[in-house]
């Protein structure tokens, strides 16, 4: 092939490429064939506890590490009608902007409940500017089997201290039925 | 190198010198070595130090090596001695051990609690364990001391007893400052907390400022509890709203919404401090706020355009007897707009911004002596004085910067204070004044007695607003100004009325201080607004235009600002505004947007820029809070209604110019002495009373936790005018007058004989509107039984 014209190596080239095994990904049809690392920086999760209280306290630490101020919180009080989280504070607003969200992982490190957390979710893409600032709701973890949805009492006999040092396994009778009342 | 301190203080008193970390320093003699070391620009850590209280050496953190001395010792305590050598955490291994050291003592039974407290991100124990604090704990975890958490100590304010570091600067506030003492640090050792005798709520006008002071999270703000975090709010510097002191605060917002107010610190004026009220009371700005302008059409309401608004407004004024009533409330630049427009546009000298008790007299008092005075008694003035009289003004709650500062001069000057009013008050004990008490009509004879005690000596007179309900005080007050030389001042109850003052919101008076009666202050203002003449009739007072309205000798009221509670012959000023053409500039819907017949929506206090002029007659100018909003100012709509009518009113309606213009219409030129009225008495039991500072006032809506901190409204009177009506101490009394009934518990009390003292409109006892009369009115009364909870 050496000496053969230059037209002629250039189409072969062309030509061999067609008994190649393709590396093209039939994405989103085939997404799941090559998922992300399990250290990717995704979308983030608000996670809860075995009972299902949530783990953010509201302290905007989060936004305040964030430097694309993609994050927004304000802090409320948990009453004696409504918990939402163990402790005094929970977070009644929380919004990330993923317009401006890099997915550096600086909230997560400043969260000191561990609430803040990423998933591997990358598919972060959408039509408009209100439907990329994620709430409260959309970033919630979903409530797992032996979970309450909260507002709901701390499991009885124990305090926000207990739950920090993971002394709660799930949901009681008293927690679920006060959950379903609501 | 050596450093001389800048301070006045340094001409007059002993320089001594000393070294700080190798560097010689001359200050004054007596100045604190931690003062000292930040002329050096060297900040010792400090807890239980601050400039205005008195050194406790509670907290131990500001420890410093002394030559000769044993010990590290806490520099915020003792003096600077000549010759002293005194090294810092800066050059001292020892000191900066012994700072750590006191820092891990703090720490010990701290909790964790950064991420939930409200003090994170501007907390100076945050800081300073970061500063001057170990890296790291050597305790383990599970030892802390807990304590329920948090509990309220009043209503507005919260304690968390596990973040206190027992500095003592709250329970130091409230006996020093405020003379509310009854805040106290308890227990001993680890158990010591902050608390009240009998877990009784923490009774002060004042408390809000000890939240501002904790220097850790343990006190915190019920209503500013876990709203927003230091970097989320953009401060702003703002002028208090809601009294004639003036502080000066800071506005701090977030996205748009004022999350909470704090003191700022005005040497002159507020030094650091400010009221609850102050304080707390923003909410007023978002309630019931009209974002449209109204028409109204067949008795209703709609919905209209500017353009539209204006020209209707336009032609109900056009060619009207018109009046202007625009309370006390406004920027003295708006106020001033007010004014011209009354003059040039409506053709009238019918204004007011007196929306309560009044009189010609005071009208006079207010143009021939307080008017163009300046800055003629001043903060500095009271704390320097040897006798200050209190003329129907009751500090604490009609201006409670006054009271502060009089309360500073009469601990560290030795200040006397003599009170004539119709009755004792706490804040009159707090500032152990001498009370002389006078039925309302004859406090002008208590007065004119008090020459002597104030002849040779550095006086001043303070007459407060209730002054105008008493027939001759003001003519008297005078006479006593001038018979003894001491200085007069007024202090009015709200923000803009001395301003109002300045801008010629007075049927008799033009801006500047100048008299509408002159001719050549007529023609000086005539000149400055491009007209050919001014309306030279001296106007009708507000009261004057609500007669003159129902007898329909008046067909228009141009009204900003104005409560007709506010007023004893409310009914009449319903009718008068119900018979005529009203157009009402309003933030809020209120009780004169109800008659009004064009309402145009104007932008609240924070949201435009400004100046009020305070008691003293300092400007105090403010910026825009809610800078992006887009409401227009009272003086701007008017404008637009000038433009309207076609009459070239003013060249430009911002603040910057009218303020402008308003000074250069300042007359000096000293004013006839006003006429003197003689004082009328009236037979039989009469009504007394004040405003107390947290009442039903419309700027206190929507506050609950600041409600919850008012006084109890009770009526008061003394023992043997008790004896005369058959009333007795704790029962009910029902009092009746023309205008209605109402019903109250009664004390004993130290009240001026034949005399029932109210609060005037505070919950439960709103006499003006229940019962139509105000200070000065017969009433009569009776015992109503027993009082049950
Ligand atoms: S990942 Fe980074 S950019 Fe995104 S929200 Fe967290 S801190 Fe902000
Ligand atoms: S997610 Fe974590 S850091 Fe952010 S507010 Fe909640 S608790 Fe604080
Ligand atoms: S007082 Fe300061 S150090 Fe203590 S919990 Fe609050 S923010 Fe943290
Ligand atoms: S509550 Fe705050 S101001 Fe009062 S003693 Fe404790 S730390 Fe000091
Ligand atoms: S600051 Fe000196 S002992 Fe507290």
């Amino acid at each position: 092939m050496a000496k053969a014209p230059q037209v002629i190596r250039g189409f072969w080239l062309t030509f061999s490429a067609m008994f190649r095994k393709p590396i093209t990904e039939q994405y989103p049809e085939e997404k799941h064939i090559y998922p992300p690392q399990p250290r990717f920086h995704g979308r983030h999760q608000l996670n809860r506890y075995p009972d299902g209280l949530e783990k953010c306290i509201g302290c905007e630490l989060c936004a305040w590490a964030c430097p694309a101020d993609a994050i927004y919180v304000e802090g409320a009080d948990n009453t004696e009608e409504a918990r939402f989280s163990p402790g005094e504070r929970f977070g009644k607003v929380y919004q990330i902007n993923y317009l401006r969200c890099i997915l550096c992982g600086l909230c997560i490190e400043a969260c000191p409940t561990r609430a803040l957390t990423m998933t591997n979710e990358y598919e972060l893409a959408d039509n408009s500017r209100a439907k990329l600032i994620y709430e409260k709701q959309d970033l919630l973890a979903p409530l797992l089997p032996g979970m309450a949805q909260p507002p709901h009492q701390m499991v009885e006999g124990l305090t926000d201290r207990d739950y920090y040092s993971g002394k709660v396994t799930g949901a009681t009778p008293a927690q679920i039925l006060e959950s379903e009342q609501e | 190198m050596t450093v001389t301190a800048n301070s006045n203080a340094s001409n007059q008193t002993e320089l001594i010198s000393a070294v700080i970390d190798g560097i010689e320093i001359r200050v004054p003699k007596g100045t604190l070595i931690i003062r000292a070391a930040e002329q050096l620009g060297n900040q010792i850590p400090r807890f239980c130090d601050h400039p205005s209280l008195a050194p406790v050496a509670a907290c131990r953190m500001c420890l410093v090596e002394i030559d000769g001395m044993p010990k590290p010792q806490p520099s915020c305590a003792i003096a600077l001695t000549d010759g002293m050598v005194v090294k810092t955490q800066q050059s001292s291994e020892v000191a900066a051990q012994a700072q750590a050291g006191v820092m891990e003592f703090l720490l010990l039974n701290h909790p964790l609690d950064c991420p939930v407290c409200d003090k994170g991100g501007e907390c100076p124990l945050q800081n300073q364990a970061m500063t001057n604090g170990r890296a790291e704990s050597r305790f383990e975890e599970g030892t802390k001391r807990l304590f329920e958490k948090p509990i309220n100590i009043n209503s507005e304010i919260l304690l968390d007893r596990e973040r206190c570091v027992s500095c003592a600067r709250c329970t130091r506030f409230a006996d020093e400052i405020a003379g509310d003492p009854t805040l106290e640090l308890l227990e001993r050792g680890a158990h010591q907390q902050v608390g009240t005798a009998d877990d009784r709520p923490f009774e002060s006008y004042f408390g809000g400022n000890t939240i501002q002071i904790c220097p850790v999270g343990a006190l915190t703000s019920a209503t500013y509890r876990f709203r927003s975090r230091p970097f989320d709010l953009i401060s702003h510097n703002t002028i208090c709203e809601h009294c004639s002191s003036g502080c000066s605060t800071r506005t701090d917002v977030r996205r748009g919404k004022i999350m909470r107010r704090l003191a700022s610190n005005d040497p002159e004026v507020n030094e650091e401090w400010n009221c609850d009220k102050g304080r707390f009371a923003f909410t007023h700005t978002v309630i019931d706020r009209i974002s449209t302008p109204l028409i109204r059409e067949n008795g209703e309401l709609r919905a209209a355009s500017w353009p539209e608004a204006i020209s209707f407004a336009a032609a109900g004024l056009k060619g009207k007897r018109a009046g202007v009533l625009t309370g006390g409330r406004l920027p003295q630049e708006d106020a001033y707009a007010f004014a011209r427009f009354a003059r040039v546009v409506l053709n009238t000298n019918n204004l007011d911004f007196r929306n309560r008790t009044s009189s010609d007299e005071e009208a006079e008092f207010l143009a021939n002596h307080i008017a163009g005075s300046g800055l003629n008694v001043s903060y500095r003035d009271l704390e320097t004085a040897d006798v200050v009289v209190l003329v129907a003004f009751e500090p604490e709650n009609e201006s409670p910067i006054v009271q502060l500062r009089l309360r500073k001069a009469v601990r560290n000057n030795k200040l006397k204070v003599i009170a004539v009013d119709s009755a004792a008050a706490p804040g009159h004990e707090k500032l152990s004044a001498e009370l002389h008490l006078a039925k309302p009509g004859t406090e002008a004879a208590a007065l004119s007695a008090l020459s002597d005690k104030l002849k040779g000596r550095n006086a001043i007179v303070l007459v407060g607003e209730r002054a105008a309900a008493s027939a001759g005080l003001l003519s008297a007050a005078v006479a006593l100004s001038d018979a003894t030389a001491a200085k007069l001042a007024w202090v009015p109850r709200r923000a803009g009325e001395r301003g109002a003052v300045e801008a010629g919101l007075l049927p008799n008076l033009l801006p500047g201080g100048r008299l509408l009666s002159d001719a050549t202050d007529r023609a000086a203002v005539a000149a400055e607004w491009n007209v050919q003449q001014l309306p030279t009739a001296i106007g009708l007072d507000q009261k004057g235009m609500v007669q003159a309205a129902n007898a329909a000798k008046l067909d228009a009221f141009l009204v900003a600002g104005v409560d007709v509670t506010d007023v004893a012959y409310h009914d009449d000023f319903k009718a008068a505004l119900a018979k005529t053409f009203v157009v009402s500039l309003e933030p809020h819907y209120s009780s004169v947007t109800d008659y009004a017949d064009v309402i145009l929506p104007v932008g609240v206090i924070t949201e435009r820029e400004g100046s009020f002029v305070d008691w003293e007659g300092r400007e105090r100018s403010f910026t825009a809070a809610m800078h992006q909003s887009l409401a227009l100012s009272d003086a701007r709509v008017l404008h637009l209604i000038a433009n309207e009518l076609g009459i070239k009113f003013a060249d430009d309606a911002k603040s910057a110019a009218l303020h402008k213009s308003l000074t250069e219409l300042k007359s000096t030129t000293k004013k006839p002495a006003m006429t003197k009225v003689s004082a009328v008495e009236s037979a039989g039991l009469v009504l007394a009373g004040l405003r107390q500072l947290i009442d039903n006032g419309s700027l206190q809506n929507g506050e609950a936790h600041l409600a919850a901190t008012a006084r109890e409204a009770v009526a008061k009177v003394n023992a043997k005018t008790a004896a005369d009506h058959g009333l007795i101490d704790g029962n009910l009394v029902v009092l009746e007058a023309p205008g209605g009934t109402l019903v109250i518990p009664v004390e004993i009390a130290a009240v001026a004989d034949q005399t029932i003292w109210l609060p005037l409109n505070s919950d439960g006892s709103t006499p003006l509107i229940n019962l139509g009369i105000t200070i000065g009115d017969s009433v009569s009364v009776k015992d109503a039984g027993a009082y049950v909870v």
